[in-house]
């Protein structure tokens, strides 16, 4: 029994050495790889030019305001998700929209090239892979597109890589999203552990993925395989203890702006940020000007904002948002409530990293059940 | 690979340079530019343009001329901050970049045959300008029209030979109120709401445009809806910080909306409910 595959997408296995050979393939049809590597006692998504880049035998433990890594068994993808995210790459924190050169009275305007660069992601989790497709739904299928997203999608390849373990801020079941990649993807590895070694159940998801796949090492997967990629799987789902009960959740968000939660959480929010940079779906940015010394030359460039700074509603006069309740409740209330009406799905996509980064440990799904519970504060 | 447009044609960040070829004060720290920009298709009353100064920066700021004209764009621009004040000194001939028109138009037509009251205060003056040529340009299609004007004192009135040409006009009625007079002022005083008890217009068949302050808007909406105009009948002007004006910086959000795209004309059965939550 072939279970979730179609006969077309029958999921073939690969080895170590066929991981490797994936990598090869990819750089050598001009792709740039970016998948786990581990710095800073961290596991950050940056380049990788072979299998020895990646972060094997490391896990990750996580909870509110914490983050470790340590040494456990021989997996590739042993652990589940870092602080960055793919929208580091695919909308980077910093980039140029446009310049300006001024000369003998005549003043041009340069738009900043749109990149040709292939990407590649290895290692995308299946929360990741909801959160792309919320930002495709932000920047793609509006009234405006973001013509440098657009480019670096367009020449995206997407190797998703199953979760076999959860963290304990994981709520990816509860959201829809995960923990198995459902689409999105142009190839799906499953990593489990036969007698020799790793290895990973593979599957495609674009016929991009299949071509990629028929060129590699790889022999039909048996029964075994496929129950052994499936145990994986289930021993992640079983390991999500958090969730959020998403049922009427954008109504009851929107119905309780004075609700006493707001100041509760607002009194332990250091006002940080940290939540929205490593957030995959935030997608606010900010213009600032610069310009050298004799005006000349100016720029206009774009970078990553966050609604918990106070700047970010400054209209002349001052802000519209003063306090600290008013810029947590526009955060959630957005993610979870506003993002529906606005694009048709949540913002939250249950990968956890705002709890996990939060250096106060505030816990989105607390707070979200705090509202539901009617608990006053306490 | 993916095609790759031209990112001129397809880059909605990107401006084009624009020159401004007339400047008027208007009062000190108010001054109306009439700008002349390539590509140029004319817009709706109620929409707006990103104006860049290079090295400076970039600001949303609403149209004030006649959309008949579909060749000349008119700003009216307060210097207010950083941006707004170095381009209230642009003089004729000078180069600035621009893109737009933007955001959601006041619905004029939906007034036809219908009574039309334009409640405005201090700067909110200039976005309902294009409200006002629309209506004296075709008269005969609305019903009685009104406009209730409120500034802060009398040398603070924008358009005042405007006024005084439209308070001339016997086919509508003008009203204008000071918050604090001074021994030339022989009008009246107060803020704007107080202008609504001489107002003649049928409630049940009247649209009004509200601009100005948030809490003018508020008032002004209230009473409006206290005499017994439909919340729907009732559009307002919101204003928030807009960085990019096509809903992708995120800045502008009020509940649901961008008010860059969703807005920033928006009717009072929208905003009443997201305006009375503080902080939104």
């Amino acid at each position: 029994m072939l279970v979730e595959t179609d006969s077309c997408n029958s999921p073939f296995v690969l080895d170590a050495n066929g991981l490797g050979r994936l990598i090869a393939s990819l750089h050598a049809s001009g792709h740039r790889v970016l998948g786990p590597t581990r710095r800073d006692n961290a596991v950050v998504y940056d380049e990788v030019r072979s299998t020895s880049d990646l972060p094997r035998g490391w896990v990750d433990e996580q909870a509110g305001g914490h983050y470790r890594l340590k040494r456990e068994g021989e997996a590739y993808f042993g652990y589940t998700i870092g602080p960055t995210a793919w929208k580091s790459f695919l909308h980077p924190p910093k980039q140029s929209l446009w310049s300006t050169k001024t000369g003998n009275g005549q003043t041009e305007i340069r738009p900043a090239s749109i990149s040709d660069e292939k990407l590649a992601f290895l290692g995308v989790r299946a929360c990741e892979l909801a959160a792309i497709a919320v930002q495709d739904k932000v920047f793609l299928d509006g009234a405006y597109r973001d013509p440098h997203y657009a480019a670096r999608r367009a020449n995206l390849f997407i190797i998703a890589v199953n979760c076999g373990r959860a963290a304990s801020t994981c709520f990816c079941s509860s959201m829809g999203t995960g923990p198995k990649a459902r689409e999105g993807y142009d190839l799906a590895l499953t990593e489990f552990i036969t007698s020799e070694d790793v290895a990973f159940l593979a599957v495609a998801g674009s016929k991009e993925g299949a071509e990629m796949l028929s060129t590699l090492p790889t022999r039909p997967a048996t029964q075994a395989d496929i129950d052994a990629s499936t145990e994986a799987t289930a021993q992640a789902e079983s390991q999500i203890n958090r969730r959020i009960d998403t049922s009427g959740l954008s109504p009851l968000l929107k119905e309780n702006p004075d609700h006493p939660r707001w100041n509760d959480v607002a009194s332990r929010c250091l006002n940080c940020a940290n939540c929205t940079m490593v957030c995959p779906t935030c997608f606010c940015t900010k213009v600032e000007e610069v310009s050298d010394l004799d005006g000349v030359e100016t720029s206009r460039v774009q970078s990553w904002a966050s609604c918990f700074t106070s700047d970010f509603s400054y209209i002349h006069g001052g802000a519209v948002r003063t306090t600290p309740k008013a810029r947590y409740r526009q955060w959630m209330t957005h993610k979870l409530a506003t993002w529906v009406d606005q694009f048709g799905t949540s913002g939250c996509v249950g990968c956890g990293r705002c709890i996990t980064w939060c250096p106060v440990g505030i816990d989105i799904t607390e707070e979200a059940a705090a509202i539901r519970s009617g608990n006053k504060g306490g | 690979m993916a095609h790759i447009p031209d990112p001129h044609l397809s880059d909605p960040m990107v401006p084009v340079l624009a020159r401004v070829t007339n400047r008027v004060e208007e009062i000190p720290g108010v001054v109306t530019f009439e700008i002349n920009a390539p590509q140029w298709q004319g817009f709706a009353p109620g929409q707006f343009n990103m104006l860049s100064l290079f090295g400076v920066g970039e600001i949303p700021i609403s149209i004030s001329g006649p959309s008949f004209d579909s060749t000349t764009i008119i700003h009216t621009i307060r210097d207010v901050g950083a941006v707004s004040g170095a381009m209230a000194t642009l003089e004729p001939g000078a180069m600035l970049g621009m893109r737009g028109p933007y955001g959601t138009a006041w619905p004029v037509e939906q007034a036809r045959g219908r009574d039309v009251v334009v409640v405005a205060g201090g700067l909110g003056l200039a976005p309902v300008r294009p409200i006002l040529y629309h209506l004296i340009t075709n008269r005969a299609n609305f019903g009685r029209v009104t406009l209730l004007y409120g500034a802060r004192s009398p040398d603070e009135i924008l358009f005042r030979n405007e006024l005084s040409k439209w308070r001339a006009q016997l086919d509508m009625s003008v009203e204008v109120t000071v918050d604090h007079a001074d021994a030339t002022w022989r009008g009246h005083v107060g803020v704007v709401t107080t202008l609504f008890k001489g107002a003649d217009f049928d409630p049940a068949k009247t649209t009004a445009f509200v601009c100005g302050p948030e809490i003018m808007m508020r008032f002004g909406a209230n009473a409006l809806t206290d005499a017994g105009v439909a919340p729907e009948d009732i559009h307002l002007s919101m204003e928030r910080n807009m960085q990019c004006a096509i809903g992708l910086c995120g800045h502008c959000q009020i509940g649901p909306f961008f008010v860059c795209k969703d807005g920033p004309v928006f009717n009072w059965a929208q905003m009443k409910p997201l305006m009375a939550i503080k902080e939104l």
